[in-house]
């Protein structure tokens, strides 16, 4: 599977390029993905061609912007397997979606003494939101604790999950460890306790099939950003009925059905959500990359990835003094890789890499508790996606070499 | 090759700052004290310092962190010993506009060996990293102005 094997690369223009005179190989993939010309390309036709705002005004322009957006809630509603499309409400983000299911569903429907069940391996956004509403209304926060080798614990979850939980907030696939979350029994759990199941997608939906319904899933929130589409759109996806029961946050233009003086009907989900001039031309985009993803398959990207992972794992594991967060067995991770070289900080390893053309992130990830939680204040993180390739993971064991013999074993 | 440019960034002085730091522990009967976070990687560093007739006695810290973190609050601490308040004040905005890449007049008297990360300018990324422990230090003589 050299780079000729990769038939998507090609789609993504910004790849071909170097950096600091070396080739550019993007393993920043959990942050945000690259753009193929077929998005591109979308977002340029519509704002040349068919640019106006929507719901409002009778013209044409007008009715076929409408039109390309509205289409994308039902691609979006068959992509995720969803029953209807009045349940796919466009955010700006799985940040904005999970905000707002905790600050509207959370702060109408958790009371004082209930419990919300989250796990360690939560990003800030599925964490902090779940903290201000608890700290609000005087619930409880608890956290569902994890394997040795840092896979969720569903004996933890079994206990911890009672008749107390109102809510249980869970990633589907963690940004830091490149594992899956079994969501199907956890919501199993949550649903027998009579709690809600909320899923952070943001790591999952790129990656791999995903069916709302099959997952038992209340609320399923994802971004755009990070499955091929432009930043600035997002998707809460959830139950009719439970988005029914929630207020708007947002108020002003397109959510209302009647203005009067002093009350103000509003209109049907998903529109009450959706205040104000939406991200028009980004949701549009969306809907081009998810066409872009389904012509490919999601099996076939989750493959590609595992491949990819199977590959460069045991090289990774070979390298003496580097630790590797997560499962060691490939087959139970995604394509992300979280790890350490013993006596080196992660960010001077990634500015080393970045001196071989190598793009990982260093840092927290936004997942603070469960840098405690392994006792590390940061970890390189090196994330694959659908364009990279074996000679992409060749470089970057190269890069990671370099770097140690250079900090490690040179002259200092 | 690339990483030959790494060692414009990590010249020997700085890495032998990182390796053997100078300061590098409490200080039990410091006066000034202030803990400083890099939000993007959460390291943690603690800058303390005891003053004595208007000037800066002894300057240590302590907390983990990158070679540039950590090399950069070796040569602070020892910079700043031997200085005012009001001088230390005027060294950290110097030496934050070095870091930047702007032109810092008398750069070598005002920070001494430290001007060495003049180099973090070619790497943006880093520059947070570089004037934690300063920031520490301008920060925790500010409090105590404000206290007094
Ligand atoms: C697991 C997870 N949840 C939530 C987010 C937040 O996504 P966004 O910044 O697009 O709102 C991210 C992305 O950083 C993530 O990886």
């Amino acid at each position: 599977m050299g780079k000729k094997m990769n038939n998507w690369r090609a789609d993504f223009p910004i790849l071909a390029q170097k950096v600091n005179d070396e080739p550019l190989v993007y393993l920043d993939n959990a942050a945000t993905t690259q753009k193929p010309l077929a998005v591109l390309q979308t977002v340029r036709d519509f704002y040349e061609n068919d640019n106006a705002n929507i719901h409002r005004g009778v013209h044409t322009l007008a009715q076929r912007a409408t039109e390309r957006y509205e289409q994308v809630r039902q691609k979006v509603t068959d992509f995720i397997h969803g029953n209807d499309w009045h349940e796919v409400v466009f955010t700006k983000g799985t940040t904005e979606a999970l905000n707002w299911v905790a600050a509207s569903y959370g702060a109408t429907h958790v009371k004082a003494g209930d419990e919300i069940v989250l796990s360690y391996l939560e990003h800030h956004s599925n964490l902090v939101p779940w903290q201000q509403l608890a700290k609000k209304v005087g619930a409880k926060l608890k956290y569902i604790e994890l394997t040795a080798d840092g896979q969720l614990d569903l004996q933890s979850a079994a206990d911890l999950i009672t008749d107390r939980t109102a809510i249980v907030a869970l990633c589907h696939a963690s940004n830091v460890m490149g594992v899956v979350n079994p969501i199907q029994a956890v919501s199993q759990l949550a649903h027998a306790h009579g709690a809600v199941m909320v899923v952070d997608g943001a790591q999952a939906v790129p990656h791999l099939p995903v069916d709302v319904q099959e997952l038992g899933a209340d609320f399923y929130a994802f971004s755009g950003h990070k499955m091929l589409a432009p930043t600035g759109v997002g998707v809460l996806w959830g139950k009719l009925a439970l988005l029914n029961e929630m207020p708007p946050l947002e108020f002003g233009g397109e959510m209302i059905a009647n203005v009067g003086l002093y009350e103000t009907d509003f209109k049907e989900v998903p529109y009450k959500f959706e205040g104000g001039t939406q991200n028009i031309a980004g949701v549009i985009g969306l809907g081009a990359a998810i066409d872009y993803l389904q012509a490919i398959g999601l099996e076939q990207i989750t493959k590609h990835e595992q491949e990819l992972i199977s590959y460069v794992l045991p090289q990774l594991q070979a390298i003496d003094g580097l630790e590797i967060y997560g499962p060691q067995d490939p087959s139970l991770r995604t394509g992300i890789l979280s790890f350490n070289l013993t006596g080196l900080h992660p960010h001077d390893l990634a500015s080393a890499l970045d001196m071989d053309g190598v793009a990982v992130r260093a840092g927290h990830h936004c997942a603070q508790p469960l840098m405690n939680y392994l006792g590390v204040s940061a970890t390189a993180r090196a994330s694959f996606y659908l364009y990279n390739t074996k000679e992409d993971a060749d470089l970057l064991i190269k890069a990671i070499l370099d770097a140690k013999e250079f900090f490690l074993n040179g002259s200092c | 090759m690339a990483l030959a440019r790494l060692n414009n960034l990590y010249r020997q002085v700085i890495m032998d700052h990182a390796k053997h730091p100078h300061n590098n522990h409490p200080l039990p009967q410091a006066d000034h004290e202030l803990e400083l976070r890099n939000p993007t990687c959460g390291d943690v560093l603690t800058v303390q310092m005891k003053m004595q007739d208007g000037k800066i006695a002894a300057a240590g810290y302590t907390g983990t962190g990158c070679t540039i973190s950590q090399a950069s609050a070796s040569m602070m601490t020892d910079q700043i010993i031997g200085k005012t308040p009001a001088e230390v004040e005027k060294m950290v905005l110097g030496f934050s506009d070095l870091v930047m890449g702007k032109e810092v007049p008398d750069q070598a008297k005002l920070l001494g060996d430290a001007v060495i990360l003049q180099s973090v300018a070619q790497f943006p990324a880093r520059i947070k990293c570089a004037t934690l422990a300063w920031k520490a230090a301008y920060q925790a003589l500010e409090e105590s102005e404000r206290n007094d």
